[in-house]
């Protein structure tokens, strides 16, 4: 049996009436050991902020074990601003089926007004280059080109992780089909 | 995304113009993280979530309906205590929200937001009211048909899904843009029916209207939760 899928529409800009939780954003809660704060800007294709957006993100914890709760999720809307963060901690890396190894990473999905479909990609984790995790990492190598591929890895930025999401442009980041 | 889902880039729909990515998009193999996924609920449903018509001191104003279905994956499985969140406008076609300036009125009574969580069949149910069409600055005298917001996650990043109900006959369809989206083909499937078993006599309307998602790859793990 083989059931035809529901098509996908946008969010539109009123989600916030329904999904906006206020612990959204705590994939860990405050005092966790290695938390870390993880967010950017999402911009358009002009450069301007998209302040009706709603980014969410799934991942391993430190051992690479995925939860069978809620753990390791979070979620997002962003605010004026276009600017959106959770707190959460670094994910273990993860074994691939061909015997490889995925360095850690978020897996995120972008929804707004304007996105019939959610668009997806992954945040890799900058300290991670210079254990060399990143360079073997299948979807990292996949991308020929090097200035794209560095557009998946986050940036230090303080305390936290800078991740900006770039809808369309010259600095467009690169999104996945899943 | 072929034949089911509607393209990034859809001029007929104006805020598609400077969000879509030019850039084609990467294949993103099916991995461990892109297998699993969070299961949400626990804590997150209230006993009058999925009540839209009972969360104030008084019942809202407008058609009072039941809208019920089952969330399912394209092998037709059921997916079992999986997070059903929905919100909509009022049924004057006004939202509870600050960016919202149609100028009809709010309805004390309503917030126009549900959870729900589905039973072991995948089952989900909402008594809410219709909501109301409104305008939008798409194009010149722009209207969007009737419509319920749903967010589903299933049982895998893959299977997330956003999406919105219509109503039957709806004569909106064929001028807006976001229902026109999607290919011909599947249109339908965003388009509820009206349902004499969900219908509760002397009260209220049922609509029927399932969700079925992405198709997965079934993996060690899964088998194991299958023969529970």
């Amino acid at each position: 049996m083989s059931l035809p899928e529901t098509p996908s529409q946008t969010i539109g800009p009123f989600f916030a009436v329904g999904l906006i939780w206020p612990d959204g954003p705590e994939v860990v809660p405050a005092g966790t050991p290695g938390a870390v704060r993880v967010g950017g800007r999402v911009l358009d294709g002009a450069g301007e902020p998209v302040a009706d957006a709603l980014v969410e993100t799934w991942q391993a914890d430190p051992d690479g074990h995925f939860a069978t709760g809620s753990g390791g999720f979070g979620r997002c809307a962003t605010d004026a601003e276009g600017c959106w963060a959770v707190r959460t901690v670094k994910p273990g890396p993860l074994p691939a089926p061909d015997g490889g190894t995925e360095a850690p990473h978020l897996d995120v999905s972008v929804f707004a007004r304007g996105l019939l479909h959610r668009l997806v990609t992954r945040i890799y984790f900058p300290d991670e280059a210079e254990a060399n995790a990143n360079a073997a990492d299948p979807l990292l190598a996949s991308i020929e080109d090097s200035q794209v591929r560095a557009r998946l890895v986050a940036a230090a930025d303080g305390d936290g992780l800078r991740f900006d999401i770039r809808l369309q442009g010259d600095q467009e980041t690169p999104f996945l089909a899943i | 995304m072929s034949g089911t889902h509607p393209p990034l880039d859809f001029p007929a729909y104006r805020s598609t113009a400077l969000r879509h990515p030019l850039r084609p998009l990467t294949p993103l193999p099916h991995r461990l993280t892109e297998v699993t996924g969070p299961l949400l609920g626990e804590g997150r449903v209230g006993e009058l979530d999925h009540d839209l018509t009972a969360q104030h001191g008084g019942e809202p104003l407008g058609e009072r309906i039941v809208v019920e279905g089952r969330v399912l994956e394209a092998d037709g499985r059921p997916v079992p205590d999986t997070l059903v969140e929905v919100w909509q406008a009022n049924a004057g076609g006004r939202y509870r929200h600050d960016g919202d300036r149609h100028p009809a009125p709010l309805d004390p009574n309503f917030s126009g937001a549900g959870r729900c969580l589905t039973d072991a069949q995948g089952r989900w149910r909402f008594v809410t009211v219709k909501p109301g069409a409104y305008p939008w600055k798409n194009h010149d005298n722009a209207w969007r048909p009737a419509h319920i917001h749903f967010s589903v996650f299933g049982r895998a990043f893959t299977q997330r899904l956003i999406t919105q109900m219509y109503f039957p006959g709806d004569p909106l369809f064929a001028f807006d843009p976001i229902f026109q989206s999607v290919p011909e083909g599947a249109r339908e499937r965003l388009v509820s029916r009206l349902d004499l078993d969900v219908t509760v006599a002397e009260w209220a309307v049922g609509y029927r209207w399932d969700i079925v998602l992405a198709g997965r790859a079934a993996t060690p793990l899964e088998d194991e939760d299958d023969d529970r």
